[in-house]
C-alpha cells in the first residue's frame, strides 16, 4: 500500500513540474523549497532529515543508555514544598481548598457509587481513586472556554469546571435529565456548557480528534483575531497510548502545529496488563520526542506539580501560532479497573495497599493544608460529612426521575429521523398497542406515548 | 436517609470476577404479566443438551465422555486442545494472559507457557496485523479482541489483508489459513452503545473471511475447533451474554463441526425461522407459543457459519414450508437478513406463500435504557410468525 502510494504521489510530483515548466518563469513554486545534499557536506541534507552528521562510528542508539526522564514535583509525599521557590504563589489558600474538597467530592462519589452498582441500582461504574489529582490539578489550570476531551477516568475533570452533582447523578442513573438522553454508560458525562466531549468508551480515538479539535480553534482565531485564543486539553491513559489514534494523533499535532496538551495518565495498568507489557521505552513521554513535541512527566500525586505543568504547557501550547505539548502524569492506580473487574486477580493487595498508604493525592495536599494551618481533623470530618449528604440527595433525587421518551431510541441518529427511522417507529408502536403486557414503559417519560412525535419538539 | 441506610451498608466483597462488564443490573426487567417476554430459563432449555444422552443423541458429537461446560470454558477447552496438540498455536490478545475478562484463556498462559499465551499491548490493529504476520510464517494465531465493538481499529487488517491474502498471493501458494480473530459480542442488558454490538454484517460483505457464530458451549467448541483447523482466516464471534448463562454437556474429547453448514435444530413444516447466536433461544421461546396459539409447526435453522453460508438447507427448508423469517440481534439494515431474504425470493420464489420477513435491531445505536426495545424480542418474533401464517 506504501508504495501504491508513493507511485501516486510521484505521478503528481511530475504533472505538478510539467505544469510549472509550461507556466514559465514567472510561476512562483511556493510550496516546497528546494532541499539538496551539498557536495562535500559533513551532514545529510535531504528531506526527512536535514541536519545529521555523518559520521564513521557504528553507533545504535540504545534506549537503555539514555536517562529516563525526570519526573517534576513541587511537593514531597509527606506534604512538604521540595523547593521553595516553586511554592504555588498565584493562587489562594480558599482556591486551594477548594481543590481538596473537590478531590475529596470525587473520591467519596466512588466510594458511594461503587457500593451502589455492587448493590444492583446502576449497571456500572468507574473509579479514578489515585489519580485525582491529575484531574483536578490539570484541570484548574485551564481556562472555561478550553475544550477538553476526556477518556472516561476523569471525574476530577468534571468536578473541577463545574459538572454538578445533580449532573453526575443524572447521567448514572440514566435518566431524562441526563445530557446524553439515558443512551451511554456511566460515567459517560458530557457537556457542550462546560466545554467537555461526551466520553466515548473507545479507546484513544478522542486523541486525533484532538488535533483536529485543536487546530479548529487555531484557524478560527487566524480567521477573527478578537476570538480569545484557546487550546484543546486530551486526557487518555498509557494503555490507549499504544492504540495507532495515538501516534496518528500526535503526529498530526505536530505538523499542523495544534494548540493542544495531551495529558496520559500513567497508572500503571490497562485492566491487568501491566505498563512491562504494554510499552517498552521510557513511559509514555518519551514518545513526544520522537514526534518532535515539547514533552515533561509530572507527579500525578502532586496537585501543585501538576497545575503549574498544565499551566505552562497551555502557555507553551498558544505561543507562535500554537504547538502540541505532551504531559505524562504519574500515579498508580489504586483502584480496579471498573466494577466489573477484581483486580487482586493479577496484581498483590500488599502491593494496592502499599501504594494507597504511601501516596496518594488527597493525602498529600491535606498534610501540605495541615502544615499551612489550613486544615484540621474537625474540618475534614465535617467536610467529608457534608460532601457525602449532597451526594446522596442528588443521588435519591436523580433515582427516582423517569427516563428519556422511547422516541430517544431514534432520534439524533441523524440530524432528522430518516423515512426509515419513522416506519420503524410506528411498527414499535403497533408491537407496545397489541401487546400491552408485553412491555412495562412506565419508567419512560410519557409511557407509550413517548415514542410519538412530542409536541414542541 | 433512606438511601443513605442502604448504600453505606457494608457489601459483601466483589463477586466472581465476571469480565469486564458483567453486573447486577440489568436495565431489562421483564413486565409481571408478560406470557411472551419472560428471561430464557437457559437451565432448562430445549436448546442445550442438559444430559448426555441428548448430547450423544445427535450424531454430529463424538460418543465420548461430556462434562456440563458453560460457553467460556468450552471455548477454554477448546483452545487448551488447539495447543496441546499443535506447537503452531498461539494464542494472545488484550488481558489474555491472566484468562481474559470473560476467563476464556484463564490458565492457558500456566499450562501452556508465555511464549505462546500472552498479552498484548492495547492495540487492535496491532493484534490482527501481528495474527497475519504470524499465520503468513506457518503459525496458527488465535487472536483476541476484547469486544467485538473495539475491532474496528483492525478493520484494515482484516478486509484488506486478512480477506485479500490467498487472493493476492496468487500462485504463491501464500495464504493466512490458521489464523481465527476471536471477539465477544452482542447484547448483555446494560453495554450500551460500545459493550453491545454485533458487527458481523461488517465481516459477511467480505468475500475470503469466514464469519462464525456460536449458539451454545457443546456448539461453541466443535465450530472453534473446526475455525482452527480451517486454512483459511475466520472471524469468531461469542455471544457474550451466553458466555455463563449457557450451560450444557460438550464433549471431553475434541471434534469439529463443520463450517459452512447450518443445522435445522428443530423440524417443522409450516414456517421456517433462520437465525443464529443468541436469539434462536428467543426464537425458540417464540415458536413454542406460535406452535400452541397457531397449530401450527415451525422449523428452527442455526446458521452457525455467516458466511459463506449455507444456502442449500435454508432453500431447502423454505421449499417444505414455504414460509420464512429470518432474526438476527444486529441493525436490520443492510443485516445478514436481507441477504438470506434475497436468496430465498431468488431460489424459491415459487413455492413462498408471504414475503420473508426480517427481524433485527432497529436501525439506531443501543442506548443502555432502551436495549429491550431495540433488538428483536419473544413478542416480535412471536408477532412475525403470526403475521406470516395469516398473510
Amino acid at each position: 500500500m506504501m508504495s501504491l502510494r508513493c507511485l501516486r504521489a510521484t505521478a503528481l510530483f511530475r504533472n505538478r513540474s510539467r505544469i510549472s515548466a509550461a507556466r514559465g518563469a514567472g510561476f512562483k513554486q511556493a510550496r516546497w523549497s528546494s532541499v539538496s545534499q551539498r557536495p562535500g557536506s559533513d551532514h545529510v541534507h535531504f528531506p526527512g532529515a536535514v541536519n545529521s552528521k555523518f559520521t564513521t562510528d557504528l553507533a545504535f542508539e540504545h534506549p537503555s543508555t539514555h536517562p529516563a526522564m525526570p519526573t517534576y514535583r513541587v511537593m514531597s509525599s509527606d506534604g512538604i514544598i521540595v523547593d521553595e521557590s516553586r511554592k504555588p504563589s498565584d493562587i489562594s489558600n480558599e482556591e486551594i481548598v477548594t481543590w481538596y474538597k473537590n478531590m475529596l467530592t470525587v473520591n467519596i462519589m466512588d466510594l458511594i457509587m461503587f457500593d451502589a452498582q455492587r448493590q444492583g441500582r446502576l449497571s456500572f461504574y468507574m473509579v479514578s481513586a489515585g489519580e485525582e489529582g491529575i484531574a483536578i490539578g490539570s484541570a484548574s489550570a485551564l481556562a472555561p472556554e478550553d475544550v477538553i476531551f476526556c477518556q472516561y477516568r476523569e471525574t476530577g475533570v468534571f468536578q473541577q469546571r463545574g459538572f454538578t452533582l445533580s449532573n453526575f447523578m443524572n447521567q448514572l442513573f440514566a435518566n431524562s435529565k441526563d445530557n446524553g438522553k439515558g443512551r451511554n454508560m456511566p460515567v459517560h458525562y458530557g457537556s457542550s456548557k462546560l466545554n467537555i466531549h461526551t466520553i466515548s468508551s473507545t479507546l484513544a480515538t478522542q486523541i486525533p480528534q484532538a488535533a483536529g479539535a485543536a487546530y479548529a480553534l487555531k484557524i478560527q482565531t487566524l480567521q477573527n483575531p478578537n476570538v480569545t485564543p484557546r487550546i484543546v486539553a486530551c486526557y487518555f491513559g498509557e494503555g490507549a497510548a499504544s492504540e495507532g489514534d495515538f501516534h496518528a494523533a500526535l503526529n498530526i499535532a505536530a505538523t499542523r502545529s495544534c494548540p493542544v496538551v495531551f495529558i496520559c495518565r500513567n497508572n500503571g495498568f490497562a485492566i491487568s496488563t501491566p505498563t512491562l507489557e504494554q510499552y517498552r521505552g521510557d513511559g509514555i513521554a518519551s514518545r513526544g520526542i520522537g514526534y518532535g513535541i515539547d514533552t515533561i512527566r509530572v507527579d500525578g500525586n502532586d496537585i501543585f506539580a501538576v497545575r503549574e505543568v498544565t499551566k505552562e504547557a497551555r502557555r507553551m501550547a498558544l505561543e507562535g501560532g500554537g504547538k502540541p505539548i505532551l504531559i505524562e502524569a504519574m500515579s498508580y492506580r489504586v483502584s480496579h479497573h471498573s466494577t466489573s473487574d477484581d483486580s487482586f486477580a493479577y496484581r498483590a493487595k500488599v502491593e494496592v495497599e502499599d501504594w494507597k498508604r504511601r501516596d496518594n493525592p488527597i493525602t498529600r495536599l491535606r498534610k501540605w493544608m495541615e502544615h499551612q494551618g489550613l486544615w484540621h481533623e474537625e474540618m475534614e470530618k465535617e467536610a467529608r460529612s457534608q460532601i457525602r449528604k449532597d451526594l446522596l440527595k442528588a443521588f435519591a433525587q436523580a433515582e427516582k426521575e423517569k427516563k428519556s421518551p422511547l422516541r430517544d431510541i431514534f432520534t439524533d441518529v441523524y440530524e432528522d429521523l430518516s423515512e426509515e427511522s419513522k416506519g420503524q417507529i410506528k411498527e414499535l408502536g403497533r408491537l407496545l398497542d397489541e401487546y400491552p403486557a408485553e412491555y412495562d414503559v412506565s419508567e419512560f417519560e410519557g409511557g407509550r406515548n413517548g415514542l410519538d412525535e412530542l409536541p414542541g419538539k | 436517609m433512606r438511601v443513605s441506610a442502604q448504600i453505606l451498608r457494608h457489601f459483601a466483597p466483589i463477586p466472581e470476577y465476571a469480565g469486564q462488564l458483567v453486573c447486577l443490573r440489568s436495565y431489562s426487567t421483564h413486565p409481571p404479566k408478560a406470557r411472551l417476554n419472560v428471561p430464557i430459563d437457559y437451565g432448562s432449555h430445549s436448546l442445550l443438551h442438559h444430559s448426555p444422552s441428548s448430547l450423544q443423541a445427535n450424531p454430529a458429537f463424538p460418543k465420548s465422555n461430556s462434562t456440563r461446560q458453560n460457553l467460556f470454558q468450552a471455548i477454554n477447552s477448546a483452545l487448551a486442545h488447539a495447543l496441546r496438540v499443535d506447537e503452531r498455536t498461539l494464542v494472545f490478545g488484550e488481558d489474555v494472559a491472566f484468562g481474559g475478562v470473560f476467563r476464556c484463556s484463564m490458565n492457558l498462559a500456566k499450562d501452556f507457557g508465555s511464549e505462546r499465551v500472552f498479552n498484548t499491548p492495547l492495540s487492535e490493529q496491532g493484534i490482527v496485523g501481528f495474527a497475519i504476520g504470524c499465520a503468513a510464517q506457518g503459525m496458527k494465531p488465535i487472536a483476541e479482541i476484547q469486544f467485538a465493538d473495539y475491532v474496528y481499529p483492525a478493520f484494515d487488517q482484516l478486509v484488506n489483508e486478512a480477506a485479500k491474502w490467498r487472493y493476492r498471493e496468487g500462485a504463491t501458494g501464500g495464504n493466512i489459513g490458521g489464523m481465527v480473530v476471536r471477539m465477544p459480542c452482542g447484547s448483555v442488558g446494560h453495554g450500551a452503545l460500545y459493550h453491545s454490538q454485533s458487527p458481523e454484517s461488517l465481516f459477511t460483505h467480505i468475500p475470503g473471511l469466514r464469519v462464525v457464530m456460536p449458539r451454545s458451549p457443546a456448539q461453541a467448541k466443535g465450530l472453534l475447533l473446526a475455525s482452527i483447523a480451517c486454512n483459511d482466516p475466520v472471524v469468531f464471534l461469542e455471544p457474550k451474554v451466553l458466555y455463563r448463562a449457557a450451560v450444557e454437556q460438550v464433549p471431553m474429547e475434541a471434534y469439529e463441526l463443520p463450517l459452512s453448514r447450518a443445522e435445522v435444530v428443530k423440524q417443522g413444516k409450516d414456517v421456517t425461522i433462520v437465525s443464529y447466536g443468541q436469539p434462536l433461544f428467543l426464537c425458540s421461546s417464540a415458536i413454542a407459543a406460535a406452535e400452541k396459539d397457531f397449530d401450527i409447526s415451525i422449523e428452527l435453522i442455526d446458521l452457525r457459519t455467516l458466511y459463506p453460508w449455507d444456502r442449500e438447507t435454508v432453500l431447502q427448508s423454505v421449499q417444505k414450508t414455504s414460509r420464512a423469517i429470518v432474526v438476527h440481534e444486529s441493525m436490520v439494515n443492510a443485516g445478514l437478513g436481507a441477504e438470506v431474504a434475497a436468496t430465498i425470493q431468488e431460489g424459491a420464489f415459487l413455492r413462498l406463500e408471504a414475503p420473508v420477513q426480517r427481524l433485527g435491531g432497529w436501525a439506531t445505536h443501543m442506548g443502555l435504557v432502551f436495549e429491550r426495545f431495540n433488538i428483536p424480542d419473544i413478542t416480535r418474533i412471536y408477532d412475525a410468525i403470526k403475521r406470516t401464517v395469516e398473510y
